[in-house]
């Protein structure tokens, strides 16, 4: 692992509340190389937004790391002091947000923003400032961009704020960016045009990237590498040619299973029966044993622990070659 | 905006008539002034002499227009009380109640702002708890009784400020100002306060409010996640969007200080317009009080008028949409 860029070590976020503290990320582990595009995909409240946050350092309390480590370049970032921890972001991780529509402050102009990202991060003057945000304007394709940059967020379409905020996640070179379902709340026609421009801008800047989505399309199109959470748990993380094609664990299976068949007019979608388990009633072992078809005993006893199964690591007792029970 | 001036303005007349034709006639119904002016013993023909002189004995619609007429001229008539010109009058106590409402304004406003801002930043911070406490206390206590506390406390037991009237003041032309003697602006403390108060702690209750609303969105997340110092998050990005909502409530009140002034000029003795109301509404002293609500409603219009202005500066989405309305 001595390449890694962006290392996530048994990570655990939790919540403090009056009756104990909720576990919303448990013991999550990845690693990232640069310029690598990592997915990360699970049901809503699987905890994935939860993970980008602890990794920028923007835990909302009483949201809190519990434990592991956050290792960025072989130095720690979650141990660092609030003021170290700012400069890290937008300068050495960049974000972005679902929403265009709200991630962009109404009140200043898409300039005002980005020169003041620029000049907060970058020692230059107001006019290099300026001219590096007509430059990024210009890179996530935004036309005539030296007029557009006194315009007001509202003046744009949601796919172009969306890429002003790509502009505004990249706009001081960051090693790393994460991106928190960047087109849920798109038109669907531009969709694929934000996934490849973000992608694009990453591969020609070395920028690794961590995309969070529900759209396996788009992570069998953009990913690298892809880590299937559930419940709090990473439980498969591997290539995506071998995650997508032939998963592992019995709960990737379920959910590449409702991926839309391209050719069929009709999706076609298998559920997998039941719902995930809320935070304070995660069962006993494997968390997901409760709604998985193979489950055996010590499925409902043990936690299952990574295995490399070909090139995927997966958590589970039972997937794989055939295991001999003690 | 032109044309949205045009109507404003246009709406602040009809509303400054309306308030003129409804104080007239409240105060037509109120009492006899006759009886107050001339005494119980007077003869009937004094009083018709009187009603005639005043112009008492017109239909109710001639007495109000030729009221209209002459206030558009700046003429509101002869006080019933004192027998001088009411615009006199007026003119003499306005710059009191003027300098006593800017100063409570400005202390509402900044103290206000700042204690808002505050207290929604540091949420947990003790001081935080001890402001919302007084704050509460604040708003629920009337005014009179503040007023009368801070009397007792700085003046009749600390001694350190004046329990009444403007202390020593200075004339500038037709304006008297307490702003330039020691005992002038040693007198304002306290009614300022008292005056001031209440809309500090609305305002406060106001902007702590709407910063911890703003301080939750997405866009001050997305500010953060960009690396944004804390000073350029909360001053920069969401002080100003707390403060857009703000304005409009702000100005109402800021503009009912005025009116709010009544009661702590009686308290206070202060010499203000407010003052001269009370003692006019004891002698049903009508083109007074007439004059004194126009006067108030004035105020209202222009603070209105001057919030709907403020509002196309701050926010680019308002200018916008005038611009495309216009065409
Ligand atoms: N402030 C909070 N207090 C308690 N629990 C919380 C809080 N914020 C989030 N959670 C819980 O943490 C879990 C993970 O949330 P997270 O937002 O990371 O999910 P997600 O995988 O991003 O889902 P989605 O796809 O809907 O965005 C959820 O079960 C959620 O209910
Ligand atoms: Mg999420």
């Amino acid at each position: 692992m001595g390449d890694a860029l962006l290392e996530v070590k048994d990570l655990v976020v939790e919540f403090k509340t009056r009756r104990g503290a909720l576990r919303a990320v448990d013991g999550v582990s990845f690693a990232l190389k640069p310029g690598e595009v990592l997915g990360l995909v699970g049901e809503s409240g699987a905890g994935k937004s939860l993970t980008g946050a602890a990794v920028i350092g923007l835990l909302e309390p009483p949201g809190h790391i519990a434990a592991g480590s956050v290792t960025l370049g072989g130095e720690r970032i979650d141990t660092l002091p609030r003021e170290a921890m700012r400069k890290v972001r937008g300068k050495r991780i960049g974000m972005v947000f679902q929403d265009p529509l709200t991630s962009l402050n109404p009140l200043y102009t898409v300039g005002e923003q980005l020169t003041e990202t620029i000049r907060t991060h970058l020692p230059v003057n107001q006019a290099e400032a300026r001219q590096r945000a007509i430059d990024l304007l210009n890179d996530v394709g935004i036309p005539a961009a030296s007029r557009r940059l006194d315009s007001y967020p509202h003046e744009f379409s949601g796919g172009m704020r969306q890429r002003v905020v790509i502009a505004l996640a990249l706009a001081a070179e960051p090693e790393v960016v994460i991106a928190d379902e960047p087109t849920t709340a798109l038109d669907v026609s531009v969709q694929a045009q934000i996934i490849s421009v973000l992608k694009n801008l990453c591969t020609e800047k070395g920028t690794a990237v961590i995309l969070v989505t529900h759209d396996m399309g788009v992570i069998a199109e953009t990913a690298d590498r892809v880590a299937v959470m559930y419940a709090g748990r990473i439980v498969e993380i591997g290539p995506v040619r071998d995650v997508i094609k032939q998963p592992v664990h019995p709960y990737t299976m379920g959910l590449m299973g409702s991926i839309p068949d391209p050719q069929g007019g009709a999706e076609r979608l298998v559920q997998i029966p039941g719902a995930m388990p809320r935070l304070n009633a995660i069962p006993v072992g494997c968390a997901f044993n409760p709604r998985c078809q193979m489950a055996i005993d010590r499925c409902r006893v043990e936690r299952p622990t990574m295995r490399r199964i070909g090139a995927t690591d997966v958590a589970c007792h039972v997937a794989g070659p055939a295991e001999t029970t003690p | 905006m032109l044309a949205f001036l045009i109507r404003r303005v246009f709406q602040a007349v009809i509303v400054m008539l309306t308030v003129a034709f409804i104080s007239f006639s409240l105060f037509r119904f109120v009492g006899d002034p006759i009886s107050t002016m001339v005494g119980q013993d007077a003869t009937i023909a004094d009083r018709q002499a009187m009603a005639r002189e005043l112009g008492l004995d017109q239909p109710f619609i001639v007495q109000f227009w030729r009221f209209i007429a002459k206030a558009v001229q700046g003429e509101f008539g002869i006080s019933y009380r004192v027998g001088r010109p009411v615009m006199d009058l007026i003119q003499e106590r306005l710059p009191a109640t003027l300098e006593l409402a800017f100063c409570a304004a400005i202390f509402a406003l900044v103290f206000g702002i700042f204690f808002g801002v505050y207290t929604a930043l540091r949420r947990d911070s003790w001081l935080t708890k001890v402001v919302m406490t007084v704050s509460l206390i604040g708003v629920s206590l009337p005014t009179f009784l503040i007023g009368i506390g801070l009397i007792y406390l700085f003046s009749v037991e600390l001694k350190w400020l004046p329990s009444f009237g403007r202390g020593e003041t200075v004339k500038i032309g037709g304006w008297t100002t307490g702003f330039l003697t020691e005992s002038g602006l040693k007198s304002l403390i306290l009614p300022t306060i008292t005056l001031g108060l209440f809309q500090m702690t609305l305002i406060m209750r106001l902007v702590r409010s709407e910063m911890l609303e703003v301080l939750r969105t997405d866009y001050i997340k997305f500010a953060r996640a960009r690396g944004l110092s804390d000073r350029a998050v909360h001053f920069g990005h969401a002080l100003k969007n707390t403060l857009i909502p703000v304005i409009t409530i702000m100005g109402i009140k800021l503009g009912a200080l005025v009116a709010f002034a009544i009661i702590t000029e009686t308290v206070f003795q202060w010499p203000g317009v407010g003052f001269l109301f009370i003692s006019s509404v004891q002698s049903v002293d009508v083109p007074m009080m007439a004059s004194y609500l126009l006067l108030v409603a004035l105020f209202f219009v222009i603070v209105n008028l001057t919030v709907d202005l403020a509002y196309f500066a701050v926010d680019p989405r308002l200018r916008i949409s005038a611009v495309a309305t216009r065409g």
